[in-house]
C-alpha cells in the first residue's frame, strides 16, 4: 500500500477545496436558507406537522441528503474527470499506485467535502428551526455512508464521462429527480397509494427515510431496510469500480 | 554495464485497430543517454507510454531494473520518471504543490530541500508560488521536468523535452541532463532536433512506423555512415570530369567551378593524395579545398527515406 500517494492525492484534492473555502461554505448556507424561507415558511404555514414534527424540522434531513448526495457525486466525478480532461491523468497512470489507492484518495476527498457541506447545512438549520437529534451516532453513520457511497458513484461517472455534458447528465437526470421524489420534503404517507408503491422503487427513499429516523425516531420504512439499501448501493458501486479496475475501462488504453 | 531497461518484442495495437508498435526490442544500459529519433507518428510516444504504464502492451515483455512492468509495477514504476510530450498540468495549482504531489504519488515523503534544489536547477524557484497557468510554455515544460525528477528516478524519459524551449534554456537543460547522467541516471529522450541528439546522446535509436531501425553508439553511427566530401575549387571551370580522372568517384559541380570527390574517411585509403597528383597531371589548377562530413541529420533523413 502506497500511503504517501493516497495522502498526496487526498491533500491535493482538498487544496482545491480550501482555495474556494468561502464559496464552499457560503453556497450551502445560502441555499439552505432559501429552502427554509420557501418551503419552511410558505408551505410550512399550511402544513402544520408531519409525523409529529414541525414541517421546518421535518425537511432538515431531506435537505441535508439532497445537498450531500449532489455534492458528493459532483465533487468525485469532477475530481477524476478533470485530470482526464487536462491530461494530468498520465501521472496517476505512471505512478506506483493501484487503482484502489486512486479511488481512496479521490473518493475520500470528495466524501470529506460533502460531509463538510452536510454539517454546514445542519448548523444553518439550527438557526431556523428547533432541532433535536434522537440518534446522533446513527445520524453520523448514515451521513458518512451516504457521502462515501455517492462519492463512489461520482467517481464512476467521472471515469465514464467523455465530455462535460455527460458529466452533468446523471446528476441532473437521475440523482436530482430521485432525491426530490424520494421524500426529501414530504412523507411518502402523504402520497396517494399508487404513488406510495411506485416510490418504493426509488432507492433514495430508503436513505432519506433512514436518515430521518436518526433525527426523529420515526420513518417511512424500517431502519433495517434502510441500512440494507445503503449497503447494497455501496456494494454495487464497489463492484462497478472493481470491474473498471479489471478492464482499465476508459482510463488505460 | 548492467541493463536497466529491457524491451522484448513489444507490440501495441490501439483500440482503433492501429498497430503503433510492431515488435520493438530495446536494451538500455544503466547510466547511458539514448536519443530516440523518428518522424511524427513513428511510435516514440507510444513506446514511452507503454514502458511507463500509461498504455498496456498488446504483447511482449518489459522489465525495468529486472522488475516486470505489469506483474511488479510498483517496483518498476518507482524507478521511472516521465516528462510527457503534452504540457499536461493542473492550471490552478501552485508550481511547488504540483511538484510535491508528484513526489507523494511516487511514494516518497516530503523533502523540501530536495524540491528546492530541483526548482532552482530548472530556474523555477522564483516561480514556485505562481499558478501553473501564469507560466510560459517553456516554463511549463520545466515544471514537467521538475515533477519527473521529484522522486529521484533512476530512469528518466524525456518526450521532446526541448520543444518550444529557447536556445539558452535548451543549453541549460542539456546541462541538467549531463548532471543527471553524472549521478548515474539513465536517460531516454526523444527529439526532433538532431543536433540535440548529436550533442548529448551516447547512443542513438531510430524508429519509424513502429519499428526500431537501428540503435547504435552515436560515434559508430557517424563513422559507419559518415561519408566525407572533398570539394576542389578550380581556377578554370570544367564541363565534365576529365577522362584521365574517370576512375575516381568524382563529379563536377553544377556550375563547373569545382570538382566533388566522395570518400570514406574510415577506409584503408582515402585516395586523396593520388587524386591531387592526378589533378595536377591533368593540368587543373586548384584555388581552394574543403571537406564536409555528413551530419546525423543527413544520416537520419536517408535512413527514414529508405524505409518509407
Ligand atoms: N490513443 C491512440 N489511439 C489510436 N492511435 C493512436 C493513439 N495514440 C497514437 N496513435 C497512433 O499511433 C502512431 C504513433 O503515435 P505516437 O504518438 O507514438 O508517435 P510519435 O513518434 O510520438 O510522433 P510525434 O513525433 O509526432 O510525437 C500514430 O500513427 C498515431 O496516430
Ligand atoms: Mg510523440
Amino acid at each position: 500500500m502506497n500511503f504517501q500517494a493516497v495522502k498526496a492525492i487526498y491533500l491535493f484534492e482538498m487544496a482545491r477545496f480550501f482555495r474556494t473555502l468561502a464559496q464552499s461554505f457560503l453556497s450551502p448556507v445560502l441555499s439552505t436558507s432559501l429552502y427554509f424561507v420557501v418551503f419552511g415558511a410558505a408551505i410550512g404555514s399550511r402544513i402544520d406537522q408531519v409525523e409529529g414534527v414541525s414541517y421546518g424540522a421535518f425537511i432538515v434531513p431531506g435537505l441535508i441528503m439532497l445537498s450531500v448526495m449532489t455534492q458528493a457525486t459532483s465533487n468525485a466525478s469532477f475530481g477524476i474527470y478533470f485530470p482526464k480532461f487536462i491530461g494530468t491523468i498520465y501521472e496517476l497512470l505512471s505512478a506506483p499506485i493501484s487503482f484502489f489507492e486512486i479511488v481512496i484518495g479521490y473518493v475520500g476527498a470528495a466524501a470529506t467535502k460533502a460531509l463538510f457541506v452536510g454539517l454546514v447545512i445542519l448548523g444553518t438549520a439550527y438557526f431556523f428551526v428547533d432541532l433535536q437529534i434522537a440518534h446522533p451516532l446513527a445520524m453520523f453513520a448514515f451521513l458518512i455512508l451516504t457521502c462515501l457511497s455517492f462519492s463512489l458513484l461520482g467517481f464512476i461517472i467521472g471515469i465514464w464521462a467523455q465530455n462535460f455534458e455527460q458529466l452533468q447528465l446523471i446528476p441532473l437526470l437521475v440523482i436530482t429527480p430521485l432525491v426530490f421524489l424520494g421524500g426529501s420534503f414530504y412523507s411518502i404517507s402523504m402520497l396517494p397509494p399508487v404513488w406510495q408503491t411506485i416510490t418504493l422503487f426509488n432507492p433514495v427513499v430508503y436513505l432519506i427515510s433512514g436518515f430521518r429516523w436518526s433525527f426523529f425516531g420515526a420513518a417511512d420504512v424500517g431502519i433495517g431496510v434502510s441500512l440494507i439499501a445503503i449497503a447494497a448501493f455501496t456494494a454495487i458501486c464497489l463492484a462497478i469500480i472493481w470491474w473498471i479496475f479489471k478492464t482499465g475501462y476508459r482510463i488505460r488504453s | 554495464m548492467s541493463v536497466i531497461l529491457s524491451v522484448e518484442n513489444v507490440t501495441k495495437t490501439y483500440d482503433s485497430g492501429f498497430e503503433a508498435l510492431k515488435g520493438v526490442d530495446l536494451q538500455i544500459d544503466e547510466g547511458e543517454i539514448l536519443a530516440l529519433l523518428g518522424p511524427n507518428g513513428a511510435g516514440k510516444t507510444t513506446l514511452i507510454s507503454t514502458i511507463c504504464g500509461i498504455t498496456t502492451p498488446s504483447s511482449g515483455r518489459i522489465t525495468v531494473a529486472g522488475h516486470d512492468i505489469l506483474s511488479d509495477y510498483r517496483q518498476a514504476r518507482r524507478i521511472i520518471g516521465l516528462v510527457p510530450q503534452e504540457l499536461s498540468l493542473e492550471p490552478f495549482e501552485k508550481v511547488i504543490n504540483t511538484v510535491r504531489l508528484s513526489r507523494g504519488l511516487f511514494g516518497k515523503g516530503r523533502d523540501e530541500a530536495y524540491i528546492e534544489k530541483i526548482l532552482r536547477q530548472l530556474s523555477l524557484w522564483d516561480k514556485r508560488n505562481a499558478k501553473v497557468m501564469e507560466l510560459s510554455g517553456g516554463m511549463k515544460r520545466r515544471v514537467l521536468i521538475a515533477k519527473a525528477l521529484s522522486h529521484e528516478p533512476r530512469v528518466l524519459f524525456l518526450d521532446e523535452p526541448t520543444a518550444g524551449v529557447d536556445v539558452e534554456l535548451r543549453k541549460d537543460m542539456w546541462q541538467v541532463v549531463e548532471e543527471l547522467k553524472s549521478n548515474g541516471v539513465t536517460i531516454i529522450l526523444t527529439t526532433h532536433y538532431i543536433e540535440e541528439a548529436e550533442a548529448i546522446a551516447d547512443r542513438v535509436g531510430v524508429i519509424n512506423q513502429g519499428r526500431i531501425l537501428l540503435v547504435e553508439p552515436k560515434v559508430d553511427l557517424m563513422q559507419r555512415m559518415g561519408r566525407k566530401q572533398l570539394t576542389i575549387e578550380l581556377q578554370d571551370p570544367v564541363t565534365d570530369v576529365p577522362d584521365s580522372l574517370k576512375d575516381y568517384d568524382l563529379r563536377a559541380s553544377d556550375d563547373g567551378n569545382a570538382l566533388i570527390y566522395c570518400y570514406d574517411s574510415n577506409g584503408p585509403r582515402t585516395g586523396i593524395t593520388t587524386l591531387l597528383a592526378d589533378l595536377q597531371k591533368a593540368g587543373l589548377h586548384m584555388t581552394d579545398i574543403q571537406t564536409h562530413q555528413s551530419s546525423l541529420e543527413e544520416i537520419f533523413v536517408d535512413l527514414v527515406k529508405e524505409t518509407a
